[in-house]
This record gives C-alpha cells, sequence and structure tokens, in this order.
C-alpha cells in the first residue's frame, strides 16, 4: 500500500500502562476512504488505540502519522487544531452534555469554532439530526433518550464539523438488534456519502465483518492479521481464525496460565 | 523501615507532581484566558448556580453568627461596663475574620463540593474527552468559567456574610438586649475603616476564593473516573479546601494586621 493512500499510519508503537506492555512495536496503515474494524480480545487495547491516534494518549515510542501530521509530536494548540479539521469521535457512551439539548449539543461544536449566524446554525444542526433520523428529537434532554438514540446524537454531533477521519468507539456494544441494525447503516452510509475515513473498534465479529472493508486484528501488543473479512477467515493464521470463528480453544487456549491440574488437587493447599 | 522511607518518598514526589498538575491547570485556565474568554453566557450561569444558589446559606449562616457574637460579646463588655463597643467588636470580628473565613468554609461545602462532582461526572462520563476530541479544550470551556465564577463570588459573598451579621448583632444588642442603638451603630461608624478592615477582609476573600475554587475544580478534573473516586475527591476538595483557608488565615492575618 503507497503512503498516499493511508489516512493513518502507525510506526513501532509501544504503549505501556503501568507495568503492563499493551503495544509492543505495534505497525499499522489505515486506507483513505475506507471502514477499518480493529479487532481482539477484550483488555488488548483497542480503545487505547483510538486515544493514541487522537493524541489524548502518549505512546512511550513510536510514531502516529494523521493525514500527514506526526500526532505525538504537536503542541497542544496544534493537536487541538488537527482534532477540530480532521477527527471526529463516538464514544461508547455516547458522552452527549447532559446540560444541554440534542439540538444544543449537535450546534455545540458549531458554536464554539464558527462563527455562523444562529439560523445557519439551526439549518446546519438539522440536517445532521436528519441524517441520522432523530430531527424530531432536537427538543429532548439527554436523559429523555434510549442508548441507541444517544448514540446517533453522538453521530451527529461528531459529525457536524465534517471530519474527514472519525473514530467509534464500541459502537455496537448493549444495542438492541433494530438500534443496533440503525448504527450499522448510518456507519456504512456516512463512509459512502462523506468518504470518510473510518475506524471502529469492536469485538463484535458478525456485524463488523459485515460493514468493515478491512478488519485488523490486534492481540499481545501486535497486529495479528490485517486483510479484508474473507481474506482473514481463509488465510488468516490458526489464532486469527480461531477469533473470527468463535473458537472457545485453539491457539488461545481456555485455560489461563496455571500450574499442573492434577498436582494443584492432589498437593490440598500445601 | 527502608521501606517506610520509599513509601515516604513517594508519597512526597506525588504530592509535589499533584501539586505542579494543579497549578498548570491554574495556568492554563485562568492565565490564558479572561472571565469571560468562553462567551459571558457560561460566566454568568456559572456564577449563578456558585454564587446566586450560595446566597441563603450565607444569609443564614451570617444572621446566627452575628447574632451569637452579639450575645457573647455582651456578657464578656457588660462587666468592664462597655457594651457600647458591642457594634465595634461585632463588626470588625465579622468584617476581618469571621466574613471571609466562614464564608470560605461554607462555600467549599456548598459550592466546592458541586464543583468536584459535577467535573468529575463529566470525566466519567467521557464528556470531558468527548469535548477534546471536537477540538474544544475542556480547560478554557469547562474550568474558566467556573474558576472565575467562584473567585468573583466569594468576595461579594463574604460582605453579604458580614453586612447580615452586622444586621444580626444589631438585632440581639438592640432589640434584646437594650443597648442603645445610637450607640451600637455610632461606635461601629467612628472605629471601622474603610481600608484597614473592609479592603483588607475583601482582599482575605478574594485569596480564599482563588484556592477554594482552585481546589474544586482541580480535584474534580483530577479524579478517578469512578464512583469512588469522585466521591474521595469531593471529601478532599472540603477537606483541604477548609485546612488551606484556615492556614493562609493566619498567614493573611500576620502580613496584614499583625504587624510581623
Amino acid at each position: 500500500m503507497a503512503s498516499g493512500q493511508n489516512y493513518v499510519s502507525v510506526r513501532d508503537l509501544t504503549f505501556s500502562r503501568g507495568d503492563r506492555l499493551i503495544y509492543d512495536g505495534l505497525s499499522v496503515d489505515f486506507p483513505k476512504g475506507k471502514v477499518t474494524a480493529i479487532m481482539g480480545p477484550s483488555g488488548t487495547g483497542k480503545t487505547t488505540m483510538l486515544r493514541l491516534i487522537g493524541g489524548q494518549l502518549q505512546p512511550d515510542s513510536g510514531s502516529i502519522v494523521v493525514d500527514g501530521h506526526e500526532v505525538t509530536r504537536l503542541k497542544r494548540k496544534e493537536l487541538f487544531q488537527l482534532r477540530k479539521d480532521k477527527m471526529g469521535m463516538l464514544f461508547q457512551t455516547g458522552a452527549l452534555f447532559t446540560d444541554l439539548s440534542v439540538f444544543d449539543n449537535v450546534a455545540f461544536p458549531l458554536r464554539v469554532h464558527t462563527k455562523l449566524p444562529e439560523s445557519v446554525i439551526r439549518d446546519l444542526v438539522l440536517m445532521k439530526l436528519e441524517a441520522v433520523g432523530l430531527r424530531g428529537a432536537r427538543d429532548l434532554n439527554p436523559a429523555e433518550l434510549s442508548g441507541g438514540m444517544a448514540r446517533r446524537v453522538a453521530l451527529a454531533r461528531s459529525i457536524a464539523m465534517d471530519p474527514e477521519l472519525i473514530m467509534y468507539d464500541e459502537p455496537f456494544t448493549g444495542l438492541d438488534p433494530i438500534s443496533m441494525g440503525m448504527i450499522v447503516k448510518l456507519i456504512r452510509g456516512l463512509n459512502k456519502a462523506l468518504g470518510l475515513t473510518s475506524l471502529l473498534v469492536s469485538h463484535d465479529v458478525e456485524e463488523s465483518c459485515g460493514i468493515a472493508d478491512y478488519l485488523c486484528l490486534v492481540s499481545g501488543g501486535k497486529v495479528i492479521g490485517f486483510g479484508t473479512p474473507a481474506e482473514l477467515i481463509n488465510e488468516g493464521s490458526d489464532e486469527v481464525r480461531q477469533f473470527l470463528k468463535g473458537e472457545p480453544d485453539g491457539p488461545v487456549p481456555f485455560h489461563y496460565h496455571a500450574s499442573d491440574y492434577r498436582q494443584d488437587i492432589l498437593s490440598g493447599g500445601r | 523501615m527502608l521501606n517506610r522511607l520509599i513509601q515516604f518518598g513517594k508519597q512526597g514526589t506525588s504530592a509535589i507532581e499533584s501539586f505542579g498538575r494543579a497549578t498548570l491547570l491554574l495556568w492554563h485556565s485562568v492565565m490564558w484566558g479572561g472571565p469571560g474568554s468562553a462567551g459571558f453566557r457560561d460566566l454568568i450561569k456559572q456564577l449563578y448556580s456558585v454564587g446566586v444558589r450560595s446566597l441563603s446559606i450565607i444569609a443564614v449562616a451570617g444572621f446566627f453568627v452575628g447574632m451569637v457574637l452579639g450575645l457573647q460579646g455582651y456578657t464578656t463588655l457588660v462587666d468592664f461596663g462597655s457594651e457600647s463597643a458591642l457594634g465595634t467588636l461585632v463588626s470588625l470580628t465579622l468584617l476581618r475574620e469571621l466574613g471571609p473565613v466562614v464564608t470560605a468554609l461554607l462555600f467549599a461545602g456548598r459550592a466546592g463540593s458541586a464543583l468536584t462532582a459535577e467535573i468529575g461526572l463529566m470525566k466519567a462520563t467521557e464528556q470531558l474527552s468527548a469535548m477534546e476530541m471536537m477540538g474544544v479544550d475542556p480547560l478554557k470551556r469547562v474550568i474558566t468559567p467556573r474558576l472565575w465564577a467562584g473567585i468573583m463570588a466569594m468576595p461579594i459573598l463574604a460582605l453579604i456574610f458580614s453586612t447580615v451579621g452586622i444586621w444580626g448583632g444589631a438585632y440581639v444588642a438592640v432589640e434584646l438586649l437594650g443597648i442603645d442603638d445610637g450607640a451600637y451603630w455610632g461606635n461601629m461608624q467612628a472605629s471601622v475603616e474603610f481600608y484597614e478592615d473592609v479592603i483588607k477582609g475583601v482582599i482575605k476573600s478574594v485569596v480564599f476564593g482563588i484556592v477554594v475554587t482552585w481546589i474544586a475544580v482541580y480535584q474534580g478534573y483530577d479524579s478517578i473516573p469512578t464512583s469512588e473516586g469522585i466521591g474521595k475527591a469531593t471529601t478532599q476538595t472540603v477537606v483541604i479546601s477548609s485546612l488551606a483557608v484556615l492556614g493562609l488565615d493566619f498567614v493573611l492575618t500576620a502580613v496584614m494586621f499583625g504587624g510581623v
């Protein structure tokens, strides 16, 4: 893959939390204009990856380039500028501002970043809300929304400034099938309509395979598989296939590392 | 023994680190942004929630403190036949000491803890993160208006406290104890000086306003984003700011009134 086609490039990324090494020399490229799902077992730091790309965490070493900008070396002001111009992020909880109505939540980034007259802001907000099907909910408070609706409002808010890169943190978790279907449709639809580069973090294999152009499997601090869903299912390593097929035992053992079972039982705790 | 020493050292460095982070927070939010840098609407909203909504507790507390001062002062002064000086005693005590200090303590409990809990919850529900990812600096958007609101509200509340307290003292002195009201107000007017007493009291409360609000917003911003963490941060706000107020009060009194 030529670098011109990649929107985000991660090189030799090392990151640790306390004594725990989360990424150990990880390198990966996320192609422009595509939906890439970052997958992996719980606790492999998938969300951490999004926070590193967004510059909310600093890696121990390595480089993260977003659209030609080295995120790890930006000054505070430049980082905020980059986020404002290029990035959108959908949080797992939605992270709506609880003291503002649905309308004001979506209007928030526009009001802070632009000097547009209120009538234009109103039109823009209604367009974004229409895109997620919630134009009628504009006067509700976040507390009155269901989980799925809250996530759709948050999605409208994260595309308010027309980002080029959008990151979804566990977008399918805790949704009923209908809301899940809506979110899947929106992610796909927005990617196509706006030409966004989308990164999504999930461990929901079926949904992710359904909408992602590429899958990026992370385990043990490294990328263990990158490719289209079909490629990985057919040609991936044993560990990749175990994860995608959801088999309980395989290269990743069912049992957490322990001493010999027989000895353990017979020792009587001595 | 060595372990204990290591532990002690760790606590020391983490305290210094935390003070450094708090200073950076103050620097980024106050030095770089005036009161209206996040829009005056936000400032007004915060002034309302930390200032106006603390009014009732401040006024009621002030009235009772004033009445108690009146009673206690009277029982002592009457032995020397100088109960006409009661107005002076009540007003100087309130303006110089009790007004700023008790207001700051009440403010820490009423508004400081609310600030910490609010900011901590915003952090726990990822609202601050979401703001960052929208390219909006939460320090300027969330912290700055709250800090300024606290700094501006505190001296006003302290003055209200003292005023109501002086009325409370007057009520006890004139209505209940039968001191001549001309003596109460006249002696007060003769002995209270605008700069020496009123302004120095205001200076104290401005300092307390900075310290209490700073501690409150820092504790919220730096809290561990869990229910336990926010609970702990809220307690810390009240404990640390109360101690800081009492400690600083001694220092300020020594510098401004003590002739040290």
